[in-house]
């Protein structure tokens, strides 16, 4: 009986989502106000009725109800509790509820933090996204209904959840990425209803500014967490492995990252309007793509879901409607659109439209690495798949070129900025990162890495140019102190994101460079060596675990005659399903991570393995956590809770108040 | 011309000339780096070229794997159902390799007709089978669902 309120919960869900996708925007047409006003409780109600889904959905979980489909599939009587929980995204179904009910919590927020923005404006949001949700709702009851049961005779045990997701990672990092990833679907919204009501002015742009920077920070955060999770869990020591799956997660960061410096030259100057909005609408697409692949099983992939074509079906059609309209919307909306075009050649804006001609070029050639397999094969029959050196070979140069221009971009100034001053400037940061970037790799490794010498001049370019920058800005100031305070918000938001890109810079390179492993045969008492590290075999004994049993190893590792860490690698058997998996030791570190994999039982005691040095790998995770919060910084910028306070008396000012950015601007 | 007229022309020549420098590269680059990919059956009648480096997919035939015992060497042969090939291939395994299991390996024919594996793939979802198994045992002719792990299970 309950899973059955689930499912009617979720109709509820589905009737009032039609009411949201079609009366407030017919409202905001017809100036009706009472239909405009319904946005802001329908949009919660779709909230409920989806949270009371899940939660009963889970609630089958947690009780072993094994008479739904779903829960029979991806839970077993044995599962440990917080996976039980967390297994309701543990496959097509429920993870598709997940995001419907993430999508759902962002509209909530948007109809709760929106009470500055004009209501017409917010019905029209709320409208396109109400049809979003009721597009992906009936998606959900027509071909991948979580509370299908098994009817007459429901098995006695669960089939188990896929033993490669009984971990920390799949707790967080699948509603992580759902989150940032529908995020982009309400700056989305936001696009469409400015394209709608015909407003094309910064307005749009400033309300939708701190959505787009913590939906951006919160994808950000879910792919580092995807690449981590992958890293300690798979196995093999990569942490990207430009895997179909992995890669519309990165070309939606990349159009959302395009998107956030677009959105900021729109705001402050006016000036790429119709790019910012088409810029929106390709992030969107990123998103759906990424659902579109990994739900029609179309490619190979780790993350694939066991799938059927109509569901693929479904999707593409979810796409072609939604970003088919918002394309045709835009070509009809787009000569409204008249950007202002008063900059010289060497100015912000032209560095913002270097760094969005750059992202857009790396995301669409992971576009066609990731879609041309499919796209081959239905022409001519014949499979073929793209290898990492293709995506390498365009990603890395595109980058270094993008760090080179990201640490100038905060020293031009909107409009005009002299070369003579640039030059006078940034002379001697360039030449410092160049003496850094030889000097120190050379230092700390003693060998000699073009890669890394790159990487370490870049970073230092980013980082001296951002100190550089900070003194200048804070030099008029009575004390340096009270010139940091001065600073806002979004401008540390800026430099921490940059620094970010800087760190994860150095931790990308150094780990590619200079990364060792070496897989060994071992007896107890046996060691290998590798780079400055000494492993010691002590041998394997079994254990057993709430769901699973095994065989855990124990090694020693010595640096120069000493113990530093003991690890313990682990080969498991999961009982419900008989599947093996591997569970990697690792002993973490700032500069260097050590990392053993157990392979099989050899002739007697001895084991196969891979042991692994993987130097600064933990930076490219740090570089994440540093653009994530760089992203809520700015978002917390000042400036936008002022505006909200400003509005709440009711005002029809909405234009006036237009330079008001750039106000903020020169007071800053 | 008009000074932002001229502005205008070289922002889009500016764009027009990067473009076409990331197209060039981009092409280049995917040629260089496309797997193609064969099943057994068309391994075994030569389709291949010598040298080749490419992709194999197949089942991995019941009682054919043999681990080394005192390297990491693995032999296994890999299965359409009507030709075999056999594989040799130095490291470590994926958990989810098993005989029956589908599996996807990357490398080179050897002058003694073994595929030699720089890399073997097999999947996380062990009742999805990879889109590339399926297809060559849809080209041998034996049916997916027959020979499946959940059906043989």
């Amino acid at each position: 009986m309950i899973p059955e309120i689930g499912q009617f919960s979720l109709i509820l869900a589905l009737c009032l989502s039609v009411i949201l996708a079609s009366l407030p925007i017919i409202g905001a047409y017809q100036n009706n106000f009472l239909w405009m006003s319904m946005a802001r409780p329908l949009s919660a109600g779709v909230f409920v009725f989806l949270a009371v889904s899940i939660a009963i959905l889970a609630y089958a979980f947690v009780t072993d109800d094994f008479s739904v489909k779903f829960v029979a599939e991806h839970s077993n009587s044995l599962l440990p509790d917080r996976y039980k929980l967390t297994a309701v995204w543990g496959g097509h179904e429920g993870s598709f509820l997940l995001w419907t009910f993430m999508l759902s919590g962002w509209m909530l927020s948007v109809a709760i933090f929106t009470k500055s923005m004009p209501l017409e404006f917010v019905a029209r949001v709320l409208g396109v996204l109400g049809v979003l949700i009721t597009g992906y709702i009936l998606f959900m009851l027509a071909t991948s209904n979580p509370f299908a049961r098994i009817v007459p005779l429901p098995p006695i045990d669960g089939a188990d959840l896929n033993s490669a997701l009984q971990d920390f990672g799949f707790i967080i990092h699948p509603p992580t990425l759902y989150m940032g990833y529908v995020g982009f679907s309400v700056v989305f919204a936001f696009a469409m209803a400015a394209l709608l009501s015909g407003k094309m002015d910064a307005a749009w742009a400033r309300w939708c500014r701190p959505w787009a920077n913590v939906s951006w920070a919160i994808l950000t955060l879910g792919i580092a967490l995807g690449s981590w999770w992958a890293y300690y869990e798979l196995g093999w020591g990569g942490w990207w492995a430009w895997d179909p799956v992995e890669n519309p997660p990165l070309i939606t960061w990349l159009f959302g990252t395009a998107l956030i410096h677009s959105l900021a030259a729109t705001e402050k100057r006016g000036v790429f309007k119709s790019w910012t909005v088409l810029l929106a609408i390709l992030a969107f697409a990123g998103s759906l793509l990424g659902t579109f692949i990994t739900r029609s099983g179309l490619l190979t992939s780790v993350h694939a879901f066991a799938s059927d074509p109509t569901r693929g079906f479904f999707i593409l059609a979810i796409l072609g409607i939604t970003v088919g309209g918002a394309l045709l919307l835009f070509a009809f909306r787009a000569p409204l659109m008249k950007s202002e075009f008063g900059f010289d050649l060497v100015s912000r804006e032209i560095l913002l439209l270097a760094n969005n001609i750059i992202l857009v070029v790396s995301a669409a050639s992971v576009f066609l690495g990731t879609m041309f397999p499919m796209v081959y094969q239905g022409l001519t029959d014949d499979l073929i798949s793209i290898g990492p050196p293709y995506f390498n070979a365009i990603f890395i140069p595109l980058m270094a070129l993008l760090t080179v221009i990201l640490a100038i971009g905060p020293y031009c100034r909107w409009k005009r900025t002299s070369v003579a001053f640039l030059v006078e400037q940034m002379g001697k940061v360039a030449l410092a990162s160049l003496a850094l970037g030889v000097v120190v790799p050379l230092i700390v490794t003693l060998e000699f890495s073009l890669a890394a010498t790159i990487a370490v001049a870049l970073a230092s370019w980013i980082v001296l140019a951002m100190l550089q920058d900070i003194r200048n800005k804070t030099a008029n100031k009575a004390s340096r102190l009270k010139g940091l305070r001065s600073l806002p918000f979004s401008y540390y938001g800026m430099q921490t994101a940059h620094l970010g890109m800087a760190v994860m810079l150095i931790g990308v390179a150094l780990t590619s460079a200079f990364s060792t492993e070496r897989s060994v045969l071992l007896a107890p008492g046996q060691d290998v060596g590798l780079g400055n590290y000494v492993f010691r075999f002590e041998g394997a004994a079994p254990i057993n675990g709430p769901n699973y049993v095994g065989e855990e190893a124990s090694f020693t590792v010595l640096k120069g005659g000493e113990e530093i860490t003991t690890l313990h690698p682990e080969r498991r058997v999961y009982l419900a399903t008989g599947t093996p998996s591997t569970e990697m030791a690792i002993d973490a570190g700032l500069f260097r991570d050590l990392f053993i994999t157990l392979g099989e039982q050899k002739e007697g005691e001895s084991w196969s393995m891979t042991i692994y040095v993987k130097p600064f790998v933990r930076w490219i995770w740090l570089g994440a956590i540093f653009m994530t919060l760089g992203g809520i910084l700015a978002a917390a910028d000042k400036r936008y809770r002022r505006l909200r306070r400003r509005h709440t008396e009711p005002s029809r000012e909405q234009s006036k108040s237009k330079p008001l950015g750039g106000e903020l601007q020169a007071s800053s | 011309m008009k000074p932002h007229r001229r502005k205008k022309l070289g922002i889009i020549i500016f764009i027009a000339a990067g473009l076409s420098v990331a197209v060039g590269f981009t092409a280049f680059a995917l040629k260089q780096n496309i797997n193609m990919f064969y099943t057994p059956t068309q391994v075994a009648e030569g389709e291949v070229g010598s040298g080749q480096h490419f992709r194999i997919g197949g089942m991995v035939k019941t009682g054919t794997v043999l681990g080394a015992t005192n390297s990491l060497k693995v032999n296994f042969v890999t299965t359409d159902f009507v030709s075999d090939v056999p594989i040799q291939y130095e490291g470590i395994l994926p958990d989810l390799f098993r005989e029956g299991q589908g599996i996807v390996a990357e490398g080179e024919m050897d002058a003694k007709g073994v595929f030699q594996a720089s890399r073997v793939l097999a999947k996380h979802d062990e009742n999805f089978m990879s889109p590339e198994v399926k297809a060559a045992l849809d080209a041998s002719g034996a049916s997916a669902e027959n020979h499946s792990p959940v059906a043989t299970n």
